[in-house]
């Protein structure tokens, strides 16, 4: 008891006076991983030269390559951070996002990976407006695709000012902003030099980074609890102040009848999101064949799954070793326990094994960060160009080169965006922030995927109603949420226009988006296109004449 | 090479194939393949697999969902040490998420892949204009 106190008391002397060669060293390291990563973005660049190259790598990474490239991409500070943080604030309930997020992956395993790959090329929009008229469908997958993205940016960027408060000890506001211009700078830069090969790589070390981070704090903390899972639960619940219940269900989410719904709200969105995720659908297009993303898929299960173990260990480590009171205290939301957690299995703030622990485990955040976002930013302007540019304003005239070229632009511009979001968006729980992302994907994009690849009788005006439906359902539900107004931990504490009382929409507007997507197909006077059909389901099937 | 600007629909892969966006790829007879018997049955195979599995695999998660929000009691219970059946629980969806991705690779593998080799194979070398450079 007496450690988690002194830790909170020591927890205000890192931001201070007294840190300065942890700063040093943090900054170093992170500094080493830019410029590496930089460089790897170069040699990638050197080899793009086409669309082909840009938006899908040249189709020449390997399944296992691949695998390692999804988890870079997936595990995000929603996961390292947010999970960790969620778990050592709320203990069993943060658990369930570790859950969610992994069984999310046998949909995209069963149902959208191989048909993706062997029907589509570049982008989420391929496969949506394959049999349906072009122009409407790519405007509604192009914005879904972009706001989805921003969702999930807005997470990231907000991970990336939490870890810089507690870490570099900025307090100062245009220090805060400073970073996160900076992140926005590193990853335009990645992907507009390196495009989907160096972003590709930059997630592959990312993965590695992060897994070997995680092994060895996992490591260290069984260590101390002499590989007693039962030891260090008990100890979690003890120092928690909560007992036994912070190893059931229910604390975050037990209280009400309304936030066992947001529970359950919160449960689907979160399996039925990953698939219809652009930043990851886009990742199905580097591998040759539909057999390569089946592989690439069982590898990202088999990364990602281990990792999500381990997150027991960073949430409860975090618990019983740091505390809550010292967690809340560098940050509310939680967002730095995982750092924290490493300082304190370190030694302890005046350590050197603490010191170094912490800028390694920050160093990999600030990886984690980056790869996610140079991923998200990929998506957004890839569909941006093709989906928006080319096959929409352009009308399918336009040379490759200039469709490059307005990828690289769009990357610039969706990067702006990002920095200027992800300056306000400090201080909300990245994990919370994603999982909102997890419901707009759930509800706009998967009914549409799905539908496509397995309905005969769906039409243009089916999906349009269903991306758009659940789009705009999802979004503003959110908007009169407490996630907005109406609460301390909102957006706008000080604003009350909240009158849809759960934080995730998933429940509502996830079922709204499969039936607005079956009723469209019905009501309209449209036919399917018979023809197009029996194309997409051949070609998706037996990749007749994939790319 | 202007493919990059059209719709997955309608390109030769790489090849100069200047057809309108909305042009079905006539060049071959997906239509017939499509009703044909050997489609049919690669189709069966995959869907009797893999719609029931994810039916499953997903009322098996929310019952898991269902029984942290409804059944605190139950889930509370001491299993080992502090280990409580919440925690083997959540264990399960772990071992249970591993166990199906392994099963349908397994499948695909021995069902579904040889019959899309099949069926790709002959609607490429039937193609008058060789199709398909994966």
């Amino acid at each position: 008891m007496s450690r988690t106190y002194q830790l909170a008391a020591g927890m205000p002397a890192l931001a201070a006076e007294g840190a300065s060669q942890h700063r040093a060293l943090i900054i170093t390291l992170f500094a080493v991983f830019v410029a590496a990563t930089l460089g790897i973005t170069v040699w990638a660049g050197r080899q793009t030269k086409g669309a082909e190259d840009f938006y899908a790598g040249g189709r020449q990474f390997s399944g296992f390559q691949n695998g390692l490239a999804i988890s870079g991409d997936y595990m995000s500070a929603a996961s390292f951070l947010g999970i960790a943080g969620a778990i050592a604030l709320f203990g069993y309930d943060g658990f369930l996002y570790s859950i969610g997020f992994l069984v999310a992956w046998l949909v995209a395993l069963l149902l959208v990976a191989e048909p993706l790959r062997n029907s589509g090329r570049f982008t989420m929009g391929d496969v949506l407006a394959y049999r349906m008229r072009q122009r409407p469908v790519r405007t509604a997958a192009g914005v879904s695709t972009i706001v989805v993205s921003i969702f999930y940016l807005l997470a990231q960027m907000a991970g990336a000012g939490a870890l810089v408060t507690l870490l570099l000890g900025i307090t100062s506001e245009t220090g805060k902003i400073l970073v996160v211009v900076l992140v926005g700078i590193v990853m335009i830069l990645y992907v507009t030099i390196g495009g989907m090969k160096g972003t590709t790589w930059v997630q592959m070390v990312k993965a590695v980074l992060l897994i070997v981070g995680t092994l060895l704090i996992t490591f260290l903390v069984m260590l101390k609890f002499n590989f007693n899972i039962s030891e260090l639960l008990g100890r979690a619940a003890e120092e928690s102040g909560k007992g036994a219940a912070f190893l059931e269900p229910g604390l975050k989410y037990g209280a009400t009848a309304t936030s066992k719904i947001d529970f359950l709200s919160l449960g689907i969105a979160l399996v039925l999101g990953t698939a219809g995720l652009p930043h990851i659908l886009i990742r199905f297009y580097t591998v040759p064949t539909a057999k390569a993303a089946r592989k690439s898929v069982n590898w990202a299960i088999g990364i990602i799954g281990v990792f999500y173990l381990m997150t027991i260990a960073l949430g409860f480590g975090a618990a019983a070793l740091v505390g809550p009171k010292a967690i809340t205290e560098a940050n509310p939301a939680g967002n730095t326990a995982a750092p924290q957690l490493a300082q304190a299995i370190g030694g302890g703030a005046d350590s050197t094994g603490g010191a170094i622990l912490l800028a390694v485990i920050s160093a990999v955040a600030f990886a984690t960060i980056l790869a996610v976002v140079a991923g998200l930013t990929l998506a957004s302007s890839s569909s941006f160009a093709h989906d928006l540019y080319v096959n929409v304003i352009k009308k399918g005239k336009a040379s490759e080169k200039e469709e490059v070229r307005a990828a690289r632009w769009a990357t610039v511009g969706i990067g702006a965006v990002a920095i200027v979001l992800g300056v306000f968006a400090r201080g909300l729980n990245v994990a919370g922030l994603v999982a909102l992302a997890f419901a707009v994907a759930a509800s706009a994009n998967l009914p549409t995927i799905l539908y496509s690849l397995f309905w005969k009788r769906f039409t243009t005006s089916g999906a349009l109603w269903s991306i758009y439906g659940g789009l705009i359902s999802s979004v503003f539900l959110v908007l009169f949420s407490p996630v907005v107004s109406g609460k301390e931990t909102s957006m706008f504490p000080g604003a009350d226009f909240a009158f849809f009382p759960l934080e995730n929409p998933g429940l509502i507007s996830i079922p709204l988006g499969f039936l607005l997507g079956w009723l469209g197909s019905l009501l309209s006077k449209e036919e399917p296109d018979v023809k197009k059909y029996a194309e997409l389901e051949v070609r998706s099937l037996t990749g007749t004449g994939a790319h | 090479m202007s493919t990059a600007a059209q719709p997955p629909a309608d390109h030769g892969p790489h090849k100069a194939h200047e057809a309108p966006p909305d042009a079905p790829h006539e060049a071959l007879p997906f239509t017939e393949v499509q009703s044909g018997a050997e489609f049919t049955e690669l189709r069966r195979s995959y869907r009797s697999f893999a719609f029931p599995l994810t039916i499953g695999f997903v009322l098996w998660y929310l019952l898991y969902v269902l029984l942290s929000n409804y059944a605190g009691g139950f889930m509370g219970t001491k299993v080992v040490g502090n280990v409580n059946v919440a925690f083997v629980f959540g264990l399960a969806q772990f071992v249970t998420t591993f166990l199906i991705a392994w099963w349908y690779s397994r499948h695909a593998a021995a069902k579904l892949d040889p019959k899309a080799e099949a069926i790709r194979a002959r609607l490429e070398n039937d193609a008058p204009r060789g199709e398909g450079d994966a």
